[in-house]
């Protein structure tokens, strides 16, 4: 009846999950009673979780992504401590089952469920308002992608108390994570959430993709567009072409797992190194696709808090593209060690560092906008500084580690570790934070602290050195990676200060969580009414904080790149705008509706429910279908009603 | 009360200071090579560090004084705040990066063709050869010439190449011993070659690089380089000592253990390394016998 599930699958001799467990339980119902009782559902129903409207699904991204950020973290100061503990003959408090499943979890939730979610939350709330237009080309099939991410992370989180999660490392190499040696549920877990969440990725790819080639506001040619818009079309590009290579990998391992195939088992033919070669076909692509858009971030952030325009705006689009295309021809570097001849390793060692070139340029060009302009330093051009300082290491470390003859005695190490989080942390999350600080006030109509935002920065900058740099020096000392206990005593010295490194980060979280406490709080005070709190340069500070549902009553006109910044250039104030009727679209529950049924499905096949998949699966066709014979998609806002909303948002405002 | 228990605080913390700093600068693992093979490739890492730094180093100093330099309170800084573009300046931005890696091109291919795992390594001793298998959660050295094997040690004479058939009778797992360079998988049903040589005596530290499951963080084994007269000794005493590694023997080490002590076998079944490839390739047992669903005809013929 219920297949695998028993009482069994629960830990009950393991206190720390389900205490943690027990924690998160509370909280949540903590939060829906008090949502309960004070009668917000009603609103959270119709204003969030079925809104399609491009900016409320952003912020719930966002939101997903900094609370699974909380999970992924907590996964990373357990393993720091238990290294920290257990060395020599020590075994510290996790025994190695648990220690694989921590490091494993950690991975994929920082992968898929923290990084994904807030490049894409920022790319959802900025890329139609820096194009000028009112919503993304699908803005159901958004609302879909979002709560399908959702339902991944779900499925994962629920790995912590019902069953449990791989014990693979978060690449789930084969034949580790193939039946024959990983029976359990773990696997599965790991595999159903990526392949639903992974759908949800695909579908905002092709919504970015298609919304930036064929929506932008009149005037607004590919060459006007704000670099982050170019960065997140890069992205988009990449997750079409890239997401489906993991989609059918995993997909393929599943068979093996569920039909007895064998493409990837040990016998009966099956390759392990098609699951590697597939595997980071997806998985370097994927890395660019987090990165690119953190650039596009920095060369806002940059060019706005420096007071001039972005230096060489054609190299910065042209690196961005040429980053786009050579992300898929270095793939083999993640396995010089495999045992591939002299030539082909020397080939990909090659192309990898070729990746570096539009990449130095970047950071030349985010120099010279910086160069000859007037700084100011709020919370997000500290994190570029920071960035760009802590990038140049990353990056440096990465091209050594694609020399095949330093790879061969670096592969795996602690250093590999340090590299990959040098370039994830000093960019993607510092990226995502200078985003998150920037594009704060046009969300939610006021600004955060910056007291508390500063110090979280540099809680975050030199925890991150105190952190890996250690790690750095102990993969040279030949130190391997996802280690349970540690051997050699003297290493146990730099794995304190890594301790060290991740509680200074922990303070940097704590700042982080003070500041937007400390900033709900005194909201009224730090207002932005007008709109454009740092003088910005392009289309998304045109319109007022927070933007109306509409974004824009009238669609601006682009005549130049940084189309806002000469807008006021030339103090432009727009004629007695001619307002149109407008179609809306309406809130659709179809992507929590289809999110639930996904759930379901994935729940029951991991535990080989069969009568529940199948539920599930005619559940989410069903309600698709629905969906789709409804014709009642879209509001009409008149434009007598839409020069009244008008009204009364621009009597909000101080003249510019 | 309190002086000696501050005092004594402090005096901890400049010791672990110094250890860290002792630490520091004693070169070991991967930047004390002991072998040819180490030794060139952190020569390779070191001038590769150094190319880059060329660049990494005025760029870091460059950002930091920009940043200081144009901040808005200077009233010293001369502005510009309208130049967007620089021929000249793009020249070079895009120069220098692809400066940089023309150089590191040269060093890769030069670098991974004299440095490829499979290329013998020349010197006047006849090369030595070891086979080795990962198991769950062991390393197993077989010695094919000399009809012997050893788990967990892997002792080989000092400046004689040592030429490695390498394979998994179980998931993957990376053969690496940091002081002597190169590191490879070792991967079921498939062999891979490593050439390495270890240049004087001593013992040197060797893991598994690759997370392999529940014992891996024991996955170690130590390599003996002795010189070749005492190898000669080694091989006569594990001849006279330790069980004989056949079919049963094989069977019995190759089940999951953790945390295995070295030792050897004084005789090894013909050909063991060719049939471990062959059979983990074949599989024996059926592989999908725990698949959530099997075709029937499968199911019944077993």
């Amino acid at each position: 009846m219920l297949g695998r599930l028993s009482w069994a699958a629960i830990p009950f001799d393991e206190p720390l999950p389900l205490i943690s467990m027990a924690v998160v339980m509370l909280a949540i119902l903590g939060v829906l009673t008090i949502v309960t009782v004070k009668g917000w559902l009603p609103y959270l129903w119709r204003e969030w979780i079925t809104s399609v409207d491009h900016k409320r699904i952003g912020v719930m991204y966002m939101l997903l992504g900094l609370v699974m950020l909380l999970r992924g973290f907590s996964d990373a100061i357990m393993m720091r401590t238990q290294q920290a503990i257990a060395v020599g003959g020590a075994q510290g408090y996790l025994p190695p089952d648990h220690y694989d499943q921590i490091f494993s979890a950690h991975g994929t939730i920082m992968i898929f469920f923290v990084a994904m979610p807030l490049v894409i939350g920022l790319m959802n709330f900025v890329v139609p308002l820096q194009l000028g237009v009112r919503d993304v080309a699908f803005p159901v099939l958004n609302s879909v992608s979002f709560w399908l991410t959702a339902s991944g992370a779900l499925l994962i989180n629920a790995s912590l108390v019902i069953g449990n999660f791989a014990r693979t490392g978060w690449m789930g190499y084969p034949p580790l994570s193939e039946l024959a040696f990983s029976p359990d549920v773990g696997v599965d877990y790991y595999l159903w959430s990526l392949q639903i969440s992974g759908i949800g990725t695909l579908l905002s790819g092709v919504n970015f993709v298609t919304t930036i080639l064929k929506l932008r506001a009149p005037g607004m040619t590919y060459f006007r567009m704000p670099v982050f818009c170019w960065t997140a079309l890069a992205s988009s590009l990449l997750i079409v072409a890239a997401f489906p290579i993991l989609t059918a990998t995993l997909m393929m391992l599943l068979l093996d797992r569920y039909l007895g195939m064998h493409f990837f088992t040990n016998d009966a033919g099956g390759n392990q190194m098609m699951y590697v070669n597939l595997f980071w076909a997806w998985g370097h692509p994927e890395v660019y696709i987090l990165i690119l858009p953190a650039f596009g971030v920095f060369s806002e952030v940059v060019a706005t808090f420096s007071g001039k325009a972005l230096f060489s705006y054609r190299s910065m689009v042209l690196a961005t593209l040429g980053i786009c295309v050579l992300s898929f021809t270095v793939w083999l570097h993640h396995f010089f060690t495999m045992g591939a001849g002299a030539d082909v390793n020397a080939f990909f060692g090659i192309m990898s560092s070729i990746i570096a070139v539009p990449t130095g340029v970047k950071v030349f060009n985010w120099l010279f906008t910086m160069f000859r302009g007037r700084i100011v330093y709020r919370t997000p051009m500290l994190f570029a500084i920071g960035f760009l300082v802590t990038f140049v290491i990353g990056g440096m470390t990465g091209v050594l580690l694609a020399v095949p003859p330093v790879d061969f005695v670096l592969h795996n190490s602690a250093f590999l570790v340090a590299h990959f989080h040098n370039v994830i942390i000093g960019g993607v999350v510092f990226g995502a934070f200078a985003g998150y600080n920037y594009w704060f006030p046009k969300v939610f109509g006021f600004t955060l602290d910056e007291r508390w935002g500063k110090a979280g920065f540099w809680c975050w900058l030199v925890g991150f050195y105190l952190a890996f740099m250690p790690l750095y020096v102990l993969g040279l000392h030949g130190m391997t990676r996802r280690l349970q206990h540690i051997s050699d005593p003297s290493w146990q010295p730099w794995l304190l200060v890594a301790e060290a490194g991740a509680i200074v980060i922990m303070c940097g979280i704590f700042c982080q969580v003070a500041q937007l406490y400390v900033s709900i709080r005194t909201r009224e005070l730090r207002r932005d009414l007008t709109g454009d709190p740092w003088n910005g340069r392009t289309l998304e500070w045109a319109t007022t904080s927070p933007p109306p549902a509409y974004n824009f009553a009238v669609l601006p006109q682009v005549e130049t790149i940084d189309a806002f910044w000469e807008m006021k250039r030339r103090g432009l104030t727009p004629a007695q705008p001619i307002y149109e009727t407008l179609e809306m679209p309406r809130g659709s529950p179809i992507g929590v509706v289809t999110a639930f049924f996904a759930s379901v499905t994935g729940f029951a096949l991991i535990w080989h429910i069969w009568w529940m998949a199948i539920l599930g699966l005619l559940g989410a066709a069903v309600a698709l279908l629905v969906f789709g014979w409804s014709d009642d998609r879209e509001r009409e806002l008149t434009a007598a009603e839409v020069a009244q909303l008008e009204r009364a948002r621009r009597g909000l405002r101080q003249p510019a | 009360m309190r002086l000696p228990l501050a005092r004594s605080r402090l005096y901890r913390l400049v010791l672990v200071g110094a250890a860290l700093f002792v630490a520091a600068c004693r070169p070991v693992g991967v930047l004390d090579p002991q072998g040819p093979i180490a030794a060139a490739e952190r020569l390779v890492l070191i001038n590769s560090l150094a190319i880059m730094l060329v660049v990494v180093v005025p760029v870091i100093i460059t950002t930091l004084a920009f940043a200081w330099w144009y901040r808005a309170s200077n009233p010293r800084a001369v502005r510009s705040l309208d130049v967007a573009y620089e021929g000249r300046i793009e020249f070079v931005t895009w120069s220098i990066p692809a400066l940089i890696v023309i150089l590191l091109g040269g060093v890769t291919w030069i670098g991974s063709h004299q440095l490829d795992p499979k290329a013998p390594i020349a010197a006047d001793a006849k090369p030595l050869r070891v086979d080795v298998v990962a198991l769950d959660w062991k390393w197993l050295f077989i010695y094919p010439d000399q009809g012997i094997a050893a788990v967990n040690q892997l002792v080989v004479p000092a400046g004689t190449p040592v030429q490695f058939r390498l394979t998994s009778a179980t998931v993957m797992n990376s053969f690496f011993v940091p002081q002597l360079g190169s590191q490879i998988y070792t991967m079921a049903g498939m062999e891979t070659h490593l050439n390495l040589l270890a240049d004087k005596p001593g013992e040197y530290p060797g893991i598994s690089a690759n997370y392999s499951g529940d014992g891996f963080a024991d996955m170690r084994f130590t390599v003996n380089a002795v010189l070749p007269g005492d190898f000669d000794k080694w091989i006569a005493q594990a001849h006279g000592a330790g069980s004989s590694l056949d079919a049963a023997g094989y069977a019995a080490l190759a089940k999951p253990s953790k945390a295995v002590p070295p030792a050897t076998f004084g005789s090894v079944e013909g050909n063991l390394f060719e049939r471990i490839v062959n059979e983990t390739a074949a599989g024996s047992d059926n592989g999908a016998a725990g698949a959530a669903w099997c075709p029937p005809a499968l199911q019944a013929g077993g």
